[in-house]
């Protein structure tokens, strides 16, 4: 993977290169937020807050326990799922705004712990996290999360997701406990926050409490929203927009926070459910191919 | 004692008793109606079997086991099946969807299985994505697997709320006014597809109905509620000669 | 010591309060956490820093020249970037605009005033008035006057006049209450008014209590006011003023007990024990599902 990685920098810009690799974190941490938000429809709105406890757990084990990158990964993936479950079990009761409200403050403690934890720097940050994540790394892991989020949410857990965000109690008729897939559903989120976090956190090598804020999470929102709740390719989509806009609005300089809020709501006017959200591939199929099929009854 | 069993069912909302000592007895295999003018009742009564509301007092057995305050997933899992009275779709998921997530209480893979395609979990969704197809081919609405949910006309809803239903291989389908809104024709083929699936699957069927014709020409017992409180529970014949009926409910549709 | 740090606890409490009332105000009748509603209560800041500093204006009249001017603020956002919306699709569009709106607005004021904080001119001589041990500024003195007058203003509002019926009957249901004739974008369209007038009156509060006023300061005001919502009861407009107050003593209790570094945790951490302990808020009912 280095020889991939060092033909890649020499035949690519390595502006370019870094914009991929941020296009394929933000992919991972996306399709999580997808699955709670998007998919099971349980507003969440601290998903920054995830994404920080997967980086700094993964820093901390690579920087003080020596672990190998895989194991660091892992172990703040899984810590930030471990959260996942406790913030998951006030699912239980809450419901809708209430709910997000709990994800806010979650996020919020999280940050303000971090802004006074010694081993992670205090307000000053982690730095000196040794530099794994690379172009390679980042797009096997992507490609291996989308497939596991395809083969996930055509499986009987990721109908009954759906299911809950159409209609509990439907669902609870069919025999689906909703509770327990609630939180399984933002663990899993969780999860994959905590694995974005890690591959950020070795690829800045410098990680601090502001790179998690609101902002962040509202940043990851946009971007299922955007491509359209509950869609892969318009989570994907609507990341890969979100992530090169205020690349693009460069030109602009700074106005483009401007251009970046009057987009999101002239594309919410436009497209409300989201760029890819009520796009099926049977209807585009049935669309390209109803010509032929015509010809060949009559 | 037949597969459901009522024991001197109450349920009170704030003061308000909605259910007054309701015991009912419904025996295998048989096709059973309840009906009452509005507000007697009667969906209550199908929340409490459901488990979507516990008694206030009084007991739910199911085939020998006590229901009240199991959890409406576990009662689903036991084998009681239902529809809604104002319909309960997944809008936004597929004809077909709908009814696999219907078998979601007979199915078992979890989510590590079908992360790495384990072999069982194939084998399983190969069976749910058989037996919803069947189903949908009983209810006349194969053809129409890919749509939305929400594009099917009222009927056509009302059809796929009971394969939804059925997905769940249950031994007692509750249906909850499975006429309403349909026309003349529509109900009377859908009174030969319930006792169609009855005697095909070996069904016990709860319903509520408003439409007397539907209700006295199917049900083999009927149960009346007034008030919140059972008035009479016979054969149709005897319900409909039954004074007491007349007066609260019958006299005033005639 | 402790009933100084609860005075200091309310006046917080009550801006907090008069941001909260918009949120749960807009939220009762539209189910939309309005995200702009923190960068509204930054406009009111800055619009009433400008009419007392460039205009020389007294600081009552500012006060209500800044309501008046984020009254059609709100008006305007309402109909540019939710009426649109409305009804088409999922309450989460809405609140993404709602977001593009808050991101635009305080940008916008970023380029207007640049990112540093501004100082609030001395608009009058403060005294400090001693009462026993408690130290009591004429400042505090005053919020806490001019919140309470506008809370029953409110309350006045929504309970007496046409209008205030009106709302309170969409707030019940939009669908109902517009079939009986009630025009429900006006009634929006006014709620968004009011509520945002308030919020500007706690932005010119804050902005002369503090003495600064800078493009951001209404993203973490706003998140506390919507927390304060919550934590009376989303929807409930007694709730919200219940809440603000709580949240503001509370928060204040907790920097002058606890510890001054987790300033920001203390309020979402109460939020979240109050929430686990009675899901539906302080002043919120409980709703039983209907099947």
């Amino acid at each position: 993977m280095n020889i991939m990685d060092a033909l890649l920098s020499q035949y690519i810009d390595a502006y370019y290169l870094h914009i991929m690799v941020l296009i394929g974190i933000n992919i991972i941490l996306a399709l999580g937020l997808n699955i709670t938000t998007g998919v099971t429809g349980q507003l969440s709105m601290g998903h920054a807050g995830f994404m920080s406890i997967g980086a700094y757990t993964a820093a901390i084990l690579s920087i003080h326990m020596g672990l190998p990158f895989w194991g660091s990964l892992l172990g703040g993936a899984t810590a930030a799922a471990g959260f996942g479950f406790l913030l998951g079990l006030p699912t239980l009761r809450l419901e809708g705004d209430y709910l997000a409200m709990i994800t806010i403050g979650f996020a919020e403690i999280i940050r303000v712990f971090f802004l006074n934890f010694e081993p992670g720097g205090k307000a000053l940050g982690l730095s000196g996290i040794p530099e794994h994540t690379t172009f390679s790394v980042v797009w096997m892991i992507a490609i291996v999360v989308i497939v596991l989020n395809v083969k996930l949410l055509h499986s009987r857990i990721g109908r009954s997701f759906y299911a809950i965000r159409e209609n509990e109690i439907a669902a609870e008729a069919a025999g689906i406990n909703t509770t327990r897939l609630k939180v399984l559903s933002f663990m899993v989120g969780a999860f994959l926050a905590g694995l974005g976090g890690g591959l950020y956190a070795h690829y800045m090598t410098y990680i601090a409490p502001q790179d998690f804020g609101f902002m962040k999470s509202i940043e990851f929102l946009n971007m299922v929203v955007l491509g359209g709740m509950g869609s892969i390719p318009g989570t994907i989509l609507g990341t890969v927009v979100l992530t090169l806009a205020p690349e693009m609005l460069r030109i602009v300089a700074e106005y483009r926070l401007l251009f970046y809020g009057a987009m999101l709501v002239i594309l919410m006017i436009f497209r409300p459910n989201g760029l890819l959200g009520d796009v099926r591939w049977y209807d585009i199929k049935k669309r390209w191919f109803s010509k032929e099929v015509k010809t060949w009854e009559s | 004692m037949g597969i459901l069993t009522l024991e001197g069912v109450s349920q009170e909302f704030g003061g308000l008793l909605a259910l007054d000592d309701v015991s009912l007895d419904v025996e295998n295999e048989k096709i059973f109606g309840i009906i009452g003018p509005n507000g007697a009742g009667k969906t209550t009564l199908f929340n409490i079997i459901t488990g979507i509301y516990t008694p206030t007092s009084g007991k739910v057995k199911y085939q020998g086991h006590q229901i009240n305050g199991v959890p409406p997933y576990d009662v689903a899992r036991m084998g009681i099946g239902r529809t809604f009275q104002n319909i309960r779709l997944f809008n936004k998921l597929s004809v077909l969807d709908n009814v696999k997530v219907g078998c979601h209480g007979v199915t078992k893979a979890g989510i590590l299985s079908a992360l790495f395609g384990l072999p069982g979990e194939r084998l399983e969704e190969k069976e749910i994505t058989l037996r919803s197809c069947k189903l949908l081919e009983m209810v006349d609405l194969y053809e129409k697997r890919m749509e939305y949910a929400d594009n099917l006309s009222y009927g056509e809803q009302r059809k796929l709320e009971i394969a939804r239903a059925l997905a769940l291989k249950p031994a007692l389908l509750l249906l909850d006014e499975p006429a309403a809104g349909m026309n003349a024709s529509e109900k009377v083929s859908l009174m030969t597809f319930i006792k169609e699936i009855r005697n095909n699957e070996n069904l016990t069927i709860l319903l509520v109905e408003h439409d007397m014709n539907v209700v006295m020409n199917i049900c083999e017992q009927i149960a009346v509620l007034d008030y919140g409180r059972k008035i009479a529970d016979g054969p149709p014949e005897q319900v409909k000669n039954d004074e007491k009926v007349i007066q609260s409910y019958l006299g005033v549709e005639a | 010591m402790f009933i100084e740090q609860l005075v200091n606890g309310l006046t917080l409490g009550s801006t907090y309060a008069l941001i909260a009332l918009g949120y749960t105000m807009v939220y009762g009748i539209i189910q939309l956490i309005n995200f702009a509603h923190g960068e509204i209560y930054m406009f009111g800041a800055f619009a009433g820093l400008l009419l007392v500093s460039v205009f020389g204006l007294n600081i009552f009249v500012a006060l209500i020249g800044a309501m008046v001017f984020c009254m059609f603020l709100g008006m305007l956002i309402e109909r540019i970037a939710y009426r649109p919306i409305r009804g088409k699709s999922s309450r989460l569009s809405a609140l993404i605009s709602a977001i593009g709106v808050s991101i635009f607005l305080s940008t916008l004021m970023a380029l207007i005033r640049g990112t540093n904080t501004t100082r609030y001119p001395e608009i009058m001589k403060i005294h400090t008035y001693h009462l026993g041990s408690l130290d009591l500024s004429s400042l505090q003195i005053i919020i806490l006057v001019v919140s309470a007058l506008l809370m029953v203003g409110l309350q006045l509002l929504i309970q007496k006049t046409r209008i205030g019926k009106a709302m309170r009957a969409c707030s019940q249901d939009l669908e109902a209450a517009s079939l009986m004739g009630i025009n429900a974008n006006r009634v929006i369209s006014y709620t968004f008014a009011i509520g945002s007038a308030l919020a500007a009156a706690g932005g010119v509060m804050v902005g002369v209590y503090y003495n600064a006023v800078w493009p951001y300061m209404g993203t973490m005001a706003g998140l506390k006011a919507f927390a304060a919502a919550v934590l009376g009861g989303i929807g409930s407009i007694p709730g919200a003023m219940i809440g603000g107050l709580t949240l503001g003593v509370l928060e204040i209790l907790g920097v002058a007990y606890l510890s001054s570094s987790y300033k920001d945790a203390i309020a979402f951490g109460i939020l979240i024990l109050v929430l686990i302990l009675r899901p539906q808020g302080i002043m919120g009912k409980k709703i039983t599902k209907k099947v």
